[in-house]
């Protein structure tokens, strides 16, 4: 059996055996622990560690890592995060990779030191200016982290893009049983930033921004046609479909579980890329279904729209979705269950 | 030839006219396609001591020196 | 006998800068810095927000396109991966000593091994003239229209002399100036100096360069320099803060 380990050493550590070799960040709870990590990790490794004055200016040092064609990552919270989306806009406008780690506290502004996932919106349609979009991934146990964080690099490299790992802090802060793969040698990217100029760059103010706009939405819509990724069961015979993802979908899969026990005909889809958002998951539920129910650790549901406008494209386009919005704290089967039959008696009413 | 000038490239500024030390440069009485006034330099006068070329922020000057 | 004297090969377009601005001296000195010491094809340079953003298409060497202030750290993530390229940080004073004025200082705190230049017009250039961190006390700009109140805004920013006076441990720190002959060939010398203290990975090197303004300051070019030569250097006297033997 692998060692228990907690969440925020094994992001940390899968970044590392995924090639990462640069590390900007600056301290912020529930994610600190990564940082604190890497502070030595990174030197045994012969990688580049710097705790920076602020999370916008660690940032902005990870566009230059970025640039220079290096496998680079950073990691933060909500708030934190906000402040890196300025770069993380400007990133997307030069084309580059880098993974940033989201361990999600919930609520507004400073927010709370509880478990959430209220940047569900913030993270996939971005917060910074512009209609860029990244990778956003969400693992729901720290096994699938480590498998996630290495594909979110490969993903990166491979569109030119940024991806987030959507996490939160139950997940950072909780340990289990995690191994990890072998180390792997990431070569730098060509044609970087490196002194000999190798390859032109154009000014922001010069470049020809009518076919980049055209390129830019034919990769997001390559990757949006390729990339999705979701788990689901029992999703062909439903009459009702649980959709969450993270630890609100580890408690749903056990839900989905004991509710088929008591002779409930329900499935559960788990969305592991939440951009691209896994349509093609939808595709196989059972053409009768009764609703959707979307479970979040938000307060006012934010993936439920996701839910609304991935059916709309379907033949599925007038079936009721749900809203579980539990604020924060991952919720507990048992209130899942009885929110459920409360829906499925007509006492709750849908939001689409 | 002391000196070349590119005209094209001048704005009229006369940072190079007030700091050349043998008063060898003087405003054209033509508009350039720029729409300038450009500098002209009096070979005679010049000796190329490359004043004009540190100063000028628009890179319109090339002494030539011994080739010139 | 004349010495012969061209553009480095390395400025190509003219930059549509106004008439008599300095910046076009500015970056034809470290263009001719980067020449002397061979480093054509081993720079890069960042490039901030302001007037100076519209030099890319003039420059053939590596570059990068920065956020407003953000350079410092831009060319730290770039020198850590980059250790043996010569990293430079073109900025305003706007750009350098307001918003990104955190980034400036961290930079300069963390020592790097970085060169930044800072070009000093007292003054918001690109956006039309508005009052900047060093514009001087009762100078009109369009948000200090009757005149820069110190008594409200603070006193003008003497950046190269906060970064000497609190980082023992930075390499070299000068202001220079590009209104003389004779100061135009000092800062060559500053801005080389700084470049060597770099590639010697002796630390942080600073160049602060004061500049003119014809355009926002509402004067010729020459009244211009005049402004800098009578006035400015008084505030922001010209030399090096901390050369690099001081040690």
């Amino acid at each position: 059996m692998e060692d228990m380990i907690k969440g925020n050493h094994v992001f940390a550590e899968a970044a590392i055996r995924a090639g990462a070799r640069f590390y900007a960040g600056y301290p912020i709870t529930p994610s600190t622990e990564i940082m604190e990590y890497l502070s030595t990790r990174m030197d045994e490794v012969g990688g580049v560690f710097i705790q920076a004055e602020s999370e916008q200016s660690s940032m902005n040092i990870l566009v230059g890592a970025a640039a220079s064609g290096v496998r680079c990552f950073t990691a933060s919270s909500s708030v934190g995060m906000t402040l890196k989306q300025e770069a993380i806009s400007h990133l997307a406008d030069e084309d580059l990779p880098y993974l940033a780690i989201n361990v999600v506290r919930y609520g507004n502004g400073l927010g709370t030191l509880l478990s959430g996932q209220s940047d569900y919106h913030r993270d996939t349609r971005g917060g910074g200016s512009g209609d860029y979009r990244n990778f956003v991934l969400s693992p729901y146990s720290l096994p699938e982290a480590v498998e996630l964080i290495s594909h979110a690099f490969d993903l990166g490299d491979k569109y030119r893009m940024g991806a987030i790992l959507h996490t939160e802090a139950s997940l950072g802060q909780m340990m289990e049983p995690c191994g990890f793969p072998e180390m792997k040698t990431v070569e730098r990217r060509e044609g970087c930033i490196d002194g000999t100029f190798s390859k032109e760059r154009i000014s922001p103010l010069y470049r020809d921004r009518y076919s980049e706009a055209l390129e830019m939405k034919e990769r997001y819509d390559r990757a949006k046609e390729n990339e999705q990724m979701w788990k689901s069961e029992h999703v062909d015979d439903a009459e009702y479909v649980m959709v969450a993802y993270g630890l609100a979908g580890r408690s749903v899969i056990g839900t989905v579980e004991q509710l088929r026990k008591e002779g409930h005909k329900v499935g559960y889809i788990r969305p592991i890329t939440l951009w691209p958002y896994p349509e093609k998951a939808f595709e196989e539920v059972n053409p009768d279904v009764k609703g959707f129910i979307s479970i979040e650790e938000n307060a006012t549901g934010q993936m439920v729209d996701d839910i609304a406008l991935t059916l709309k494209k379907s033949d599925m386009r007038s079936k009721p979705v749900y809203c579980l919005a539990y604020a924060y704290g991952v919720p507990t089967m048992k209130k899942i269950k009885a929110d459920f039959i409360k829906i499925k008696n007509g006492e709750m009413k849908e939001v689409y | 030839m002391k000196v070349k000038v590119r005209q094209e490239r001048c704005k009229e500024c006369g940072i190079c006219v007030a700091n050349c030390p043998k008063k060898a440069i003087s405003f054209s009485k033509e508009i350039s396609v720029t729409g300038y006034r450009p500098v002209v330099v009096d070979d005679d006068l010049c000796i190329g001591c490359g004043i004009c070329y540190k100063m000028c922020p628009d890179w319109v000057f090339e002494i030539l020196g011994d080739r010139g | 006998m004349a010495v012969a004297k061209k553009v480095p090969e390395i400025l190509t377009n003219q930059i549509s800068y106004c008439p008599g601005c300095g910046h076009g001296v500015v970056v034809r000195l470290i263009a001719e810095c980067i020449e002397e010491l061979g480093m054509e094809r081993n720079s890069v340079w960042s490039i901030g927000v302001g007037c100076y953003s519209l030099m890319g298409a003039s420059l053939d060497l590596d570059k990068i396109d920065s956020l407003h202030g953000r350079g410092a750290a831009v060319c730290t993530g770039i020198k850590r991966c980059n250790p043996d390229t010569l990293v430079v940080s073109y900025q305003g004073d706007g750009d350098a000593y307001s918003i990104g004025i955190g980034e400036s200082v961290s930079a300069a705190y963390r020592n790097e091994n970085i060169t930044v230049i800072t070009v000093n017009n007292t003054n918001y250039g690109m956006t039309g003239g508005q009052m900047s961190a060093t514009t001087m006390p009762g100078q009109r700009t369009t948000t200090s229209p009757l005149g820069r109140d110190c008594e409200t805004t603070g006193m003008p920013m003497k950046f190269p002399e906060m970064i000497a006076g609190s980082f023992p441990d930075v390499a070299y720190v000068a202001r220079g100036a590009t209104t003389t002959p004779a100061n135009v060939t000092k800062l060559k010398k500053y801005i080389m100096n700084a470049f060597k203290a770099q590639m010697g990975k002796e630390g942080y090197s600073l160049v602060e360069v004061l500049s003119p303004c014809p355009t926002n300051w509402k004067m010729t070019p020459l009244q211009a320099i005049d402004r800098i030569n009578n006035e400015l250097v008084d505030y922001y006297p010209l030399g090096e803060l901390k050369t690099r033997e001081d040690k």
